[in-house]
């Protein structure tokens, strides 16, 4: 069964959950061995931005030891045979120009996601 | 085992009385226990804490009712709720919670009929059903 | 041919890719799939004959067909009278029976 996990939303609670939650439990159900792909639409394209950098949240004498790096793990995902695309359009959308992507992640325009789409067995949205 | 194209899986993620996608993700879950399909449902996240046991009714002062009058809906009763009706309706909920999850938030109380699970489960579960939905919190 | 479900429960004034969901329904339809909007929850504040700047008509153009969920629109006193001639009243069932028929059901 191939499963396209199309991610939206963005950073809604990774800080307390030290990942983004979708990109967490794909990556244990690749673990598990499912075949999956990856789509980044909305605010979660600036995902592919190469430069995130979540560390140094202080709450009076408490420190976070382990912040989130999606960078981490959408590279791990690719590593893994995992395939991660980003919508262009939400890309340019959000101002975000080319050399502040990073190189490994494609980007689809909107026009081809009908075709791209069918590919799957199953579609779901985070 | 359930007869795969009688079987749907449903991922939650929202925590109780945060959303309005519990109250439609549950109308989902009725409609088809009611028809008797085999149903699964992975919560994650904060939907671990929709079966918490330990969740109570309260009276509401603004309106002047009591806590028998006031008969707040509780989430943990919607899940009873729905695995009766599946059972009488020849189907069944089967609901698992994610554990991970479960243990960040303190909620291993659950009602009866759930248990703890993990990813594999959620895998597993859409692996052997006709259809999955996400229903994922903003 | 593939049916897609793309269940709308955000309306439209607050989050911009709800237009970019009705497009991408419109772009399906187009390229000869069967596409279905179900709207739900605030997804229904679109389905008003008078409401501006949604994507809806356009999608219905191409072939969309667009669902607006009665226990939704009864919540918010939306009345039929109020709906825009391209919607369609309908209960969750509908969802239900797509998913048996093993539709792509996405939930936005």
């Amino acid at each position: 069964m191939k499963v396209l996990q199309i991610l939206e939303g963005a950073y809604r609670a990774t800080l307390e959950e030290q990942d983004d939650p979708a990109l967490w439990i794909t990556q244990a159900m690749r673990g598990a061995g499912g075949e999956f792909n990856v789509l980044l639409r909305g605010n979660a394209v600036n995902y592919a931005c190469a430069a995130q950098d979540a560390r140094g949240l202080r709450l009076g004498d408490w420190s976070q030891s382990q912040p989130p790096d999606i960078g981490a793990d959408l590279t791990r995902l690719l590593s893994s045979g995992v395939g991660v695309c980003a919508v262009f359009e939400d890309v340019q959308q959000r101002g975000i120009a080319a050399d502040l992507l990073r190189p490994d992640i494609e980007m689809i325009r909107r026009d081809a996601l009908p075709g791209y789409l069918q590919r799957f067995d199953q579609i779901w949205h985070w | 085992m359930p007869d795969p194209d009688k079987t749907l899986t449903f991922l939650l993620m929202d925590p109780p009385f945060e959303s309005a996608r519990t109250a439609t993700a549950f109308r989902l879950l009725d409609v088809a226990a009611r028809r008797g399909l085999h149903v699964n449902v992975f919560a994650y996240e904060g939907a671990v804490a929709l079966p918490f046991a330990a969740q109570k009714q309260h009276a509401n002062s603004v309106h002047n009712r009591t806590i028998e009058e006031e008969q707040h809906p509780l989430p943990k009763d919607w899940v009873a709720a729905v695995m009766r009706t599946a059972n009488a309706a020849g189907g069944q909920v089967e609901w698992v919670n994610c554990g991970l999850c479960v243990d960040e938030r303190g909620v291993a109380d659950a009602v009866a009929g759930v248990r703890r699970g993990s990813p594999a489960d959620f895998w597993k579960m859409s692996s052997s059903s006709r259809n999955t939905l996400v229903i994922a919190s903003r | 041919m593939t049916t897609f479900v793309l269940i709308e429960s955000r309306d439209p004034f607050s989050s911009d890719q709800v237009a970019a969901n009705c497009s991408l329904a419109g772009e399906l339809a187009a390229s000869g799939h069967t596409a279905v909007l179900y709207l739900v929850e605030n997804g229904v504040f679109a389905a008003r004959a008078g409401v501006q700047h949604t994507r809806l008509a356009e999608a219905a153009s191409r072939g969309v067909q667009i669902l607006v969920d009665d226990f939704s629109l009864r919540e918010r006193g939306i009345g039929s009278a109020q709906l825009a001639p391209q919607m369609q009243t309908a209960r969750l069932d509908a969802i239900i029976d797509h998913m048996l028929q093993g539709a792509r059901v996405l939930w936005h």
